[in-house]
């Protein structure tokens, strides 16, 4: 046994999993190393220099944090991904409409709690809801209507800059209706922290952002694979004019996509604000970006890429913040996460623009 | 012509269509009887599938008159034609390759709400089609070129249509498989389906069909019953591939 392997055993790590095949290289057996030393350096980064990071605890945290983040991107990602795969159109209003949700619920629970100050928390939060959905969804349809039907056969650019347009629009009403501010979102969720596991923290919201997203996917998993309206939407996507000669009125059908996108993203909109406590005209621009790289990694136009991308998405960029001072040797801090979702952007679309599960096409809506 | 006071179930009357500028059908008459097979024939570009389209509602007609049951149907929509029982088999079978052999055919039955009904027709269908109940939980675009155009044919019929458009059913496909769908296509007539068949094996078609439209160059050029054109001189000589020896 070489010296070398001993020190990698010394730091309980298994040289073989450090052996990497090279890239392009046929010949499995021409595989290199990492330098031992380079390993150690590497290492001592990720353990010794910051030992509060060291800890499985801090890897759990980010865990957790991940999957929230991730599925409140997944749950945006689903109404790219939807419109994507019926239309062939990036939506880049879809993130705004999630800042319309986030902002109409802010306004009605302000205004709930200082009207009713008796009134729980619960009955604000499902109240303000019950406001911003329907408010998001009517929105989704009437941006459809109003722009993107007049461009149904136009140039694929067209709708594209329009879309952008949109978006533009919408922010900028919002900042008219709601000013440039940062609104505090009210606390609706108790705020003591769970501690399921020592060390790591998950708070109620948290909580309810997993278990809500979770119930949203499955059931629109099954309206897209086990209803009639589904196989429309399916058979719109694949064909407009084959579905219209089964006698599906495909102008429908695409409204009805924008509106459960529509819907979905209000949804994500209250949750992000509720998770970070805060709401303004921009707040859709981030998550909106995130989510559209989620539906990309996942393979767009693909239900249950748009759910997987999310969540990948979330957990590296959450892992990768954690870590992101040790990997940079100091030089970025945690608030250039975002760096993370666009270098993956990046890499999906240099060598795997169908995504992870791009080609599997058959559950695509 | 079955009775000659009855209302044709489709007229066209001088109805032309044009992509942008250039006109591919020049002003077409053509009649449709409830009960009647009825082909069209022509050479490629003539025409004939341009019209199929105007009919069934996915492309608009430029001017004339598109009469359906006595109704004038010139803009009306392509999903409310199918619901008046207007139905189109498209060229090139337009099956959603990424639903399964079972969601292609309810897809048929968008319209239906009688849910009795439509799994009597499923049965129906699967035992005229039994090739396409070994496959229904497949995803339709792995089927072969027959399959697929069974089960195009197979999901016009769940719709209940009065009149069934078919664009060149036999397409691409092996003998043996154009047989078996020819024998469909008589069961359904048998049936009282109405059929409008656009076919280039013009022998074949007008074997079958009581009569006859014949299309050039976006025009009605002849037309009679299937026995008169399969001995039309002009016909055998332009599209049945024979050598006109009178000539």
């Amino acid at each position: 046994m070489q010296p070398w392997l001993h020190a990698y055993a010394a730091l309980g790590v298994d040289a073989k999993s450090l052996i990497l095949p090279r890239r392009g290289s046929s010949i499995p057996a021409r595989l290199y190393l990492l330098a031992p030393s380079d390993a150690l350096v590497l290492y001592n980064l990720l353990t010794q220099v910051t030992p509060t990071l060291n800890t499985m605890e801090t890897l759990l945290q980010q865990i957790v944090n991940g999957l929230v983040v991730g599925s409140v991107y997944a749950l945006v990602a689903l109404g790219y991904t939807m419109v994507y795969g019926i239309l062939g159109l990036i939506n880049f209003a879809h993130g705004d409409v999630l800042m319309v949700g986030a902002l109409v619920a802010l306004q009605v629970a302000a205004y709930l709690q200082n009207t009713w100050p008796g009134l729980g928390t619960t009955a604000i939060l499902l109240i303000s809801l019950g406001a911003a959905v329907p408010v998001c969804m009517l929105m989704g349809y009437t941006i459809e209507r109003a722009a993107y039907r007049r461009l149904r056969n136009a140039p694929r650019l067209a709708p594209l800059i329009t879309a952008i347009g949109m978006s533009f629009l919408l922010q900028t009403l919002a900042m008219i209706i709601w000013g440039r501010a940062y609104h505090s979102f009210p606390p609706l969720f108790p705020t003591a922290p769970l501690q399921p596991i020592e060390g790591v923290f998950i708070t109620p919201v948290q909580v309810t952002i997993l278990v809500a997203s979770a119930v949203l996917m499955v059931a629109l998993v099954l309206l897209v694979n086990k209803t009639s309206l589904g196989r429309a939407m399916r058979a719109t996507a694949e064909n407009h004019r084959v579905a219209s000669l089964m006698g599906v009125d495909t102008n429908k059908i695409i409204s009805t996509t924008f509106i459960i996108g529509s819907g979905l993203a209000a949804v994500a909109g209250v949750m992000i604000s509720s998770n970070y406590g805060v709401a303004h005209y921009s707040m859709g621009f981030m998550p909106g970006l995130k989510a559209f790289t989620a539906a990309v990694l996942g393979g767009i136009g693909n239900l249950g890429g748009a759910m997987v991308g999310g969540i990948v998405l979330g957990l590296v960029e959450s892992i990768g913040a954690g870590y992101i001072e040790q990997l940079s040797f100091g030089l970025l801090n945690s608030s250039y996460q975002d760096i993370f979702a666009f270098v993956i952007l990046g890499i999906v679309l240099i060598f795997r623009p169908t995504g992870l599960l791009g080609e599997r096409v058959s559950d695509r809506a | 012509m079955p009775t000659d006071n009855a209302t044709p179930i489709l007229q066209l009357k001088d109805v032309k269509i044009s992509y942008g500028q250039i006109q591919a059908v020049k002003g077409i008459d053509l009649e449709l009887y409830s009960g009647e097979l009825v082909c069209l024939i022509g050479a490629n570009g003539a025409g004939k599938t341009t019209t199929l389209n105007a009919i069934s509602g996915t492309l608009p007609i430029a001017s004339g008159e598109l009469l359906y049951q006595g109704q004038r149907i010139n803009t009306l929509p392509a999903h409310l034609r199918l619901r008046q029982g207007l139905a189109l088999v498209p060229e090139g079978r337009g099956i959603f390759t990424r639903l399964t052999v079972e969601e292609n055919l309810r897809m048929g039955a968008y319209t239906r709400k009688d849910k009795e009904g439509i799994e009597a027709d499923l049965e129906r269908v699967y035992s005229m089609l039994p090739r396409v109940k070994e496959r229904l939980a497949q995803v339709a675009g792995t089927l072969s070129g027959g399959e697929q155009q069974m089960v195009a044919i197979g999901r016009a019929l769940l719709s209940r249509p009065k009149l069934l458009l078919l664009d060149e059913p036999s397409m691409g496909l092996a003998p043996l498989v154009v047989e078996k769908i020819f024998e469909v296509v008589q069961t359904v007539v048998k049936e009282g389906v109405t059929i409008l068949l656009v076919e280039q094996n013009a022998n074949l078609a007008l074997e079958f069909a009581q009569r006859g439209y014949v299309m050039d160059g976006g025009k009605v050029t002849i037309t009679g019953s299937g026995e008169d054109l399969l001995k039309d001189p002009k016909v055998r000589s332009a599209y049945l591939g024979e050598v006109d020896e009178a000539a």
